[in-house]
């Protein structure tokens, strides 16, 4: 991701400027205190002009600036993304059905109302959001996901909804609008990305409130110190006030603090989530319930052989090269597994896998033999469940040897499928069993390890799973995932997510079909996937572009990346205010009481220099920190304990130690200016 | 034995008498305020005043009983203290001037104890005993009340009951302070602290002159007055002087009543919330600023600079010799680190930096460990303040013994961090710029600045204790301290039982590995940095005209 470059800084500047409105300003409190300091720090300078109430007013100036900067940047990474969107919106024009007539006619697509039936065919774009009612077609939404294989859409099922903006490849579909104008999907898009609709989260707001708390405490602070000062017989000029209320009042948190925000958004949007509000981004990072979908998150999208269990008397090898002949021309996904598997055997024994005749008959699957297989040239090898292949092999010889069964017992009892592979040499030979194969879910690779981390986050995992409870046990064992819920059934999940909810806990799922959005819209963070049906989507408040639902554990390390964020620079700009002190205070008093020079532990050359390095560095620590406010900080997995602990040593310690350090520099600069010095 | 090893065991006693009683004392507190039985006087009292000692207020209700107490309070020492001069026992004591009173009754309301007047000078015995003892009495019990309120907030869920006020003002009473003052009383006059219901006796110096020697119900009042961090003295001279406290052995024990009941509430604490690790976290924090303070203020008076003190040994100007710099600068830590007030020394004759610690002592809220109550409250407050900064660094929305800090709590939180130093720094800037609060002072330079600065910073922080050498009994300071001791109290009181209601709403957040654990080391030195460094930026400015210009050369 780039964070900051020259010309995405060069064209956010205007933005910057426009935003020096005090109508603006005032949103952010501790920056507006900084704004009328600038103010009448310029007034004082004209008035009583001098290289350092200049240069001061130059400098509190910039800090606006450079707080503005920080969310014009923020801002204009989305404006690229929002120009493309709107180009797509803008072009339509839907072909609109008459209800009673049938007849079609031109309409652009702003005008299209909820409820009209629109036609799209090959090369149209879609004008408005909708649900096909009619007719299958292939699509074209890389303008919204970025992705360029077309996908499938049609009348009924899950994959009914469509997204305007996007094009139709092929085929004929109805469409009936569900989108008022103005606010489909891609206007909404549009707003989010360019962070035109970003209302602040309830945490932003806890921070800012503290964040104005201290400012009003040091407005105070400073304010007072003028009657002391009096007292004392140093009365300060109003400017170095104002140098010192700029340094003390939380301006670098202050100054990122909505870029940060909206960073995180967008975060989400070049991974492809959209979170329709930032109220959910924050959710993330609090969620310690996740409800996974077990097919297609867990696990792959099918069952594959995982081992051949050998009948008594018979060579291991033998039971793979017949289980792959049964499973040559089977072409469902565990038919094909059970080939790989084989072959794989066969080729590390140092076998090379035959080839059949040219009159091989593939046997296929029916409902009534239950069973699938090969005949070549006599010689008959089928496979299929347990009792399918006792009835054939009871047709010519015996039935089940028991070891056999009680194999595929075992396997049943682990949560797989068992399928007994069996064959017939010849026409005259009795039909004899060859062992089982074992068939289960596959566990995506690298799902125990997401778990184990999520665990060390303090995220409780729970599969959910259609499957009886022996199998989505053993399931869930070796994924490792925290709990499951067997057998499940809408309803069920809406039970689950109440109960985690009144525990306390936040709840994460996602969905796509219209029979999840109760539960996507109970969940704290319900991510919809982009594939789903308008309801889902309606329902949840993320939609996931690429329709992954493992991205779900993404979107909880980005909402916590946020919050962390934000704590990491709180933490760092306060620490920061030591030493601020250390370089202001005794250019206030030095001059008056002698030995408070000793607090000048940075033997800064002369009170001007001083306070404006204090000043300078103050606002410079801004543009330094802008690429982190974008970028976050960087988050690895880990225990509550040992985040804090490196990010107190980071930005606590370090924002103790950099001041001094970045003060010094600049003083060592600065006082090498005429007039200041 | 060498000054440093006498302030080395002391300290070391100390400590080992507040560790000894904090447990059991924490035990019987959380009993005190958990329990269902009520003991027969208590029954008594409820029947007298019509209470329904089984009501659970909503937390306007229960704040409304508070306000309506403590207003009621100030009014009847305003009475007594106007109209002593028709009662019983009075001396011949005439009525107070009304801002004195007014300042006095609000004084000892706000467990402040602020003395604008002369104990032997302007209190009869029947209004030191019926008013301010009184009051010496309740108002510690409403500072506990508020505490008990707020920890209810964070075991309770889903309401905004916080328990009865009338019934946590009396089980304080009744359970706690009565039996320990009683206690307390009775071993101080055996300490030799004087109780007697006497007129002034004459007595006939060695000098042949004569001189009124005033005794009084002295160690009854003694007794709460440091049990109750209350620390208005029955004389001017206050546990300097030697009929309050005669001897290192009655100012060790009066030194430890002061901790005893404000380190007892951080265990009661850990009991009721069902977690001691959290009570022994607070408890590290608030005994680390108090050691580190009683460090300092030692370490100052000892290197005694300047060539009479030289010869002395160590800054001995302003300490009764008989207890030394060690017991001085150990209860003066303790005083001003309780809000007590109480003082066995001048302060204002301490070294400038001593100075300046204590000043810094009661401007970190009086948190350590605090008042009876308030000390508690206010550092749970300052704990959720770092748990909030914090808490974001670990990626979730803070959260404090399973509650969540939203934008709601922030608001009340930011609002009890900004009422008492908004207070301090208005208060002596307003003094300092006009001439005629200026006039009172009766040093020139930063040791003047630091006089008024004390005085306000004492006064909003309800600490009581003076400097010195600030003439206060002017309309102008009676009424604007009045006014610091009052808003300094009851503000951050509204703000809290509002935060305990708003804590109590919610439900509790499941601990887990995501969890900012609060009960760690790293969390202790966390909420410490957090407690120096909001106080420290807050009052350097001040402290650097007063204190830190006088000390540093």
């Amino acid at each position: 991701m780039t964070a900051l470059t020259p010309t995405l800084l060069r064209a956010s500047i205007p933005g910057a400027i426009r935003k020096l409105d005090p109508r603006q300003m005032i949103h952010a409190p501790v920056m507006f205190v900084v704004e009328v300091g600038s103010v009448l720090t310029t007034v004082l300078a004209i008035d009583d002009p001098s290289a350092f109430t200049i240069l001061l007013a130059i400098w509190l100036w910039l800090t606006v600036l450079f707080a503005n900067l920080a969310e014009a940047v923020a801002e204009g990474r989305g404006k690229a993304q929002a120009d493309a969107l709107r180009a797509a919106r803008t072009s339509a024009e839907g072909r609109r059905l008459d209800p009673a007539t049938g007849a079609e006619h031109r309409v652009p697509a702003a005008e299209l109302q909820v409820g009209d039936h629109v036609v799209c065919e090959v090369g149209d774009v879609i004008p408005s959001d909708g649900d096909v009612i009619e007719g299958v077609a292939s699509v074209d939404e890389s303008a919204v996901t970025g992705e360029s294989a077309p996908v499938i859409r049609e009348s009924g099922g899950d994959r009914s909804a469509v997204t305007g903006g996007t094009k139709v490849l092929s085929d004929r579909i109805v469409v009936r609008i569900t989108a008022r104008p103005g606010e489909t999907f891609i206007d909404r898009m549009i707003a989010l990305v360019e962070g035109a609709a970003r209302q602040r989260t309830p945490n932003e707001i806890a921070l800012s409130v503290l964040l104005t708390s201290l400012t009003i405490i040091f407005l105070i602070a400073v304010a007072t110190l003028q009657p002391l000062a009096g007292y004392s017989g140093a009365l300060q000029p109003v400017v170095v006030l104002i140098a010192l209320l700029v340094c003390l009042i939380p301006t670098t948190i202050g100054a990122l603090l909505s870029a940060i925000g909206i960073a995180g958004m967008d975060r989400l949007v070049q991974r492809n989530v959209l979170a329709m509000s930032g109220r959910a981004v924050e959710a993330a990072g609090d969620v310690s319930t996740l409800l996974l979908d077990k097919t297609g998150t867990i696990t792959l999208g099918n069952r594959q052989a995982s081992e051949f269990i050998a009948a008594p008397g018979v060579e291991p090898l033998e039971l793979a090269a017949a289980a792959r002949r049964s499973s040559l021309a089977d072409e469902t996904p565990e038919g094909r597994s059970i080939v790989v598997l084989a072959e794989q055997q066969l080729t590390a024994a140092g076998r090379t896998p035959e080839t059949v005749g040219a009159a091989a008959e593939f046997v296929p699957f029916t409902a009534q033999t239950r069973m699938s297989g090969l005949d070549d040239e006599g010689r008959a090898t089928r496979k299929g469940a347990g009792d399918a292949i006792t009835r054939w092999l009871a047709e010519t010889g015996d039935g089940l040897p028991a070891d056999v069964q009680e194999a595929a017992n075992e396997i049943a009892r682990r949560g797989g499928t068992p399928l007994v592979v069996a064959e017939r040499a010849g026409a005259s030979d009795p039909a004899r069993a060859l062992g089982v194969v074992h068939l289960k879910d596959v566990v995506k690779p690298g799902m125990r390890e997401r778990f184990d981390e999520l665990r060390r986050m303090g995220i409780r995992t729970v599969m959910i799973t259609g499957d009886n409870p022996l199998t989505a046990a053993a399931i869930a064992e070796e994924a490792g995932v925290d709990d499951f819920l067997a057998e499940a059934k809408p309803e069920d999940k809406m039970a689950l997510i109440r109960k985690e909810q009144e525990g306390g806990n936040l709840v994460a799922m996602t969905g796509d079909g219209t029979n999840d959005a109760p539960a996507l819209a109970q969940a704290d963070v319900g991510v919809a996937m982009n594939s789903g049906t308008a309801a889902a989507k309606d329902a949840g408040n993320m939609v996931d572009l690429d329709s992954d639902p493992t991205k779900l554990i993404e979107i909880v390390e980005i909402g916590k990346q946020l919050l962390i964020t934000r704590g990491a620079l709180t933490t760092f700009s306060v620490a920061n205010d030591v030493a601020k002190y250390f370089a202001i205070l005794p250019a206030m008093f030095a001059a008056l009481y002698p030995g408070l020079d000793r607090l000048n532990v940075m033997g800064l050359a002369s009170p001007e220099s001083a306070i404006l390095s204090a000043v300078v560095f103050n606002a410079l620590i801004i543009i330094a920190l802008i690429p982190l406010a974008l970028r976050g900080v960087r988050y690895r997995p880990a225990s509550a304990s040992s985040l804090l602990q490196r990010n107190l040593a980071i930005y606590g310690l370090g924002g103790l130690a950099a001041p001094f350090v970045g003060i010094k520099l600049l003083d060592l600069v600065i006082s090498q200016i005429p007039g200041v010095a | 034995m060498s000054v440093g090893l006498a302030a080395v065991l002391q300290a070391a006693v100390l400590a080992a008498i507040v560790a000894a009683t904090a447990g059991p004392l924490g035990n019987h507190l959380a009993r005190t305020f958990t329990t269902d039985r009520d003991l027969a006087p208590e029954r008594w009292i409820y029947r007298l005043g019509g209470i329904d000692p089984r009501a659970d207020q909503r937390w306007t209700s229960y704040l409304i009983s508070l306000l309506a107490f403590s207003l009621a309070s100030i009014l009847a020492v305003i009475a007594f203290l106007q109209l002593q001069a028709h009662l019983p026992l009075s001396n011949g004591m005439g009525a107070m001037p009304f801002h004195q009173a007014l300042n006095t009754a609000i004084s000892f309301t706000t467990n402040t104890n602020w003395q604008s007047y002369s104990g032997e000078a302007a209190v009869g015995h029947f209004a030191q005993m019926a008013a301010l003892a009184v009051q010496n009495f309740a108002s510690a019990a409403v500072g506990i009340a508020v505490v008990a309120a707020l920890i209810r907030g964070f075991t309770r869920e889903r309401t905004d009951r916080l328990g009865s006020f009338w019934v946590d003002l009396v089980r304080g009473v009744v359970r706690v302070l009565l039996p320990g003052a009683a206690i307390a009383a009775i071993v101080l006059v055996l300490g030799g602290v004087v109780q007697n219901l006497d007129a002034p006796h004459e007595i006939t110096t060695l000098t042949g002159g004569h001189q009124q020697l005033l005794g009084g119900p002295v160690a009854s009042q003694e007794a709460i007055k440091e049990l109750g961090t209350n620390g208005g003295g029955f004389f001017n001279a206050n546990s300097a002087h030697p009929l309050e406290n005669p001897s290192p052995f009655t100012n060790l024990f009066e030194n430890a009543l002061m901790l005893v009941i404000p380190f007892g509430l951080v265990s009661a604490f850990g009991v009721m919330v069902g977690n001691r690790r959290q009570a022994r976290t607070v408890s590290l924090v608030m005994a680390t600023i108090l050691g580190l303070m009683v460090l300092g203020t030692t370490v100052s008076e000892l290197a005694h600079p300047g060539t009479a003190s030289q010869l002395a040994g160590a800054a001995m100007e302003g300490k009764e010799t008989r207890l030394g710099v060690p017991a001085s600068t150990l209860f003066a830590a303790s005083t001003t680190g309780t809000s007590t007030g109480a003082v066995n020394a001048a302060h204002d004759s301490l070294s400038a930096l001593a100075g300046g610690a204590l000043i810094l002592n009661m401007g970190l809220g009086e948190v350590a460990p605090g008042g009876t109550g308030s000390g508690l409250y206010g550092m749970l407050i300052l704990a959720m303040v770092a748990v909030f900064i914090a808490g974001l660094m670990v990626g979730r929305t803070p959260e404090y013994l399973g509650k969540r800090l939203g934008p709601g709590e922030l608001k009340l939180i930011a609002g009890y961090i900004l009422v008492t130093p908004a207070l301090v720094l208005l208060g002596t800037g307003v003094a300092l710029a006009f001439d005629g609060p200026t006039s009172s002072i009766l040093n020139s330079g930063p040791h003047g600045l630091s006089e008024v600065l004390y005085a306000f910073t004492s006064a909003a922080n309800n600490n009581g204790s003076a400097f010195g050498g600030l003439t206060s009994a002017t309309t102008f300071y009676d009424l604007a301290l009045a006014l610091a001791m009052l808003l300094g109290r009851f503000l951050p009181i509204v703000l809290v039982l509002a935060l305990a209601a708003s804590i109590g709403r919610q439900g509790r957040v499941p601990v887990t590995a995501g969890t900012l654990p609060t009960d760690t080391r790293l969390f202790a030195g966390l909420l410490l940095g957090v407690v120096l460094v909001i106080a420290g930026l807050t009052y350097l400015p001040a402290l650097a005209l007063g204190p830190l210009a006088e000390g540093v050369r």
